[in-house]
């Protein structure tokens, strides 16, 4: 599934939504589905955010394919790309403290998701790939 | 998302309904600083019973409102949140400086003995 939004607050419910209902096919758990929902809202926020600067300008496309139980999911801007991924990625640090950030979106991206890659270009954009497997702790019951 | 706010004397009770994210973050900031603001209220209680989603934007605007509280001496308590937003409350921290009750009343007591 493929998709590219403008980049605007709105839309993050929307992207939400869309990917809640792509993964819905494999009978996900609710946490897992919330774990997801709460991944690619980091992601496309960051976008809105960071990447384009509150502007309400520039396009977000998101990829999201399912494997099997295997769930793949990109988050790309063309926006102004991190000059420094290993800082961005440390907990707490934010480049906008003065919007109440948290710092904490790559954080919470690498708790909820099993593998979480990104690249990123100054002046070029970024891409953040995240990836997932459902229901490992269901079939270790059985 | 929207925000009922009821006073109680110098307490604030604040429920919160729906998804708090980046967009909706704005919306629970302006109406609890308006309240804020007025410099009646001491203790917060920010009850998440029905909030449906949280991401990083809600850590981010909830600590913001937490610091004015503490600023002024008062005390801020979460009550009813869903095992899934006390992870994300958890992951930024905030479940060591903000405690937990299981409804608004605990809450509201807590307030008082902390």
């Amino acid at each position: 599934m493929n998709m590219e939004i403008p980049a605007r607050s709105e839309n993050e419910s929307f992207v939400r939504v869309v990917v809640a209902a792509f993964v819905a096919r494999i009978d996900p758990t609710l946490e897992e589905l919330n774990e997801v929902k709460t991944a690619v809202s980091e992601a496309v926020t960051n976008c809105i955010i960071h990447a384009y600067d509150n502007t309400e300008e520039g396009v977000i496309r998101i990829s999201v394919v399912l494997e099997g139980k295997k769930l793949c999911m990109e988050i790309e801007d063309r926006g102004k790309g991190i000059a420094d991924i290993e800082r961005a990625r440390e907990p707490l640090y934010t480049e906008k403290p003065e919007l109440e950030r948290a710092g904490m979106g790559f954080s919470i991206m690498e708790n909820f998701m099993d593998e979480l890659y990104v690249e990123s270009e100054p002046g070029k954009g970024t891409r953040v790939k995240m990836i997932r497997s459902f229901g490992k702790n269901a079939w270790d019951n059985h | 998302m929207q925000v009922k706010l009821i006073r109680r004397k110098n307490d604030l009770i604040v429920r919160l309904e729906g998804e708090l994210d980046h967009h909706t973050a704005n919306i629970f900031r302006d109406a609890v600083d308006k309240e804020l603001a007025k410099d009646i209220v001491q203790n917060v209680v920010l009850n998440l019973d029905s909030l449906t989603f949280m991401d990083s934007s809600g850590i981010g605007a909830i600590l913001g409102r937490y610091r004015q509280v503490k600023a002024k001496g008062g005390k801020m308590v979460f009550c009813g949140p869903s095992k899934h937003i006390k992870k994300i409350l958890q992951l930024g921290g905030l479940l060591t400086i903000i405690p937990v009750c299981s409804d608004e009343n605990k809450a509201l007591q807590a307030c008082i003995k902390i």
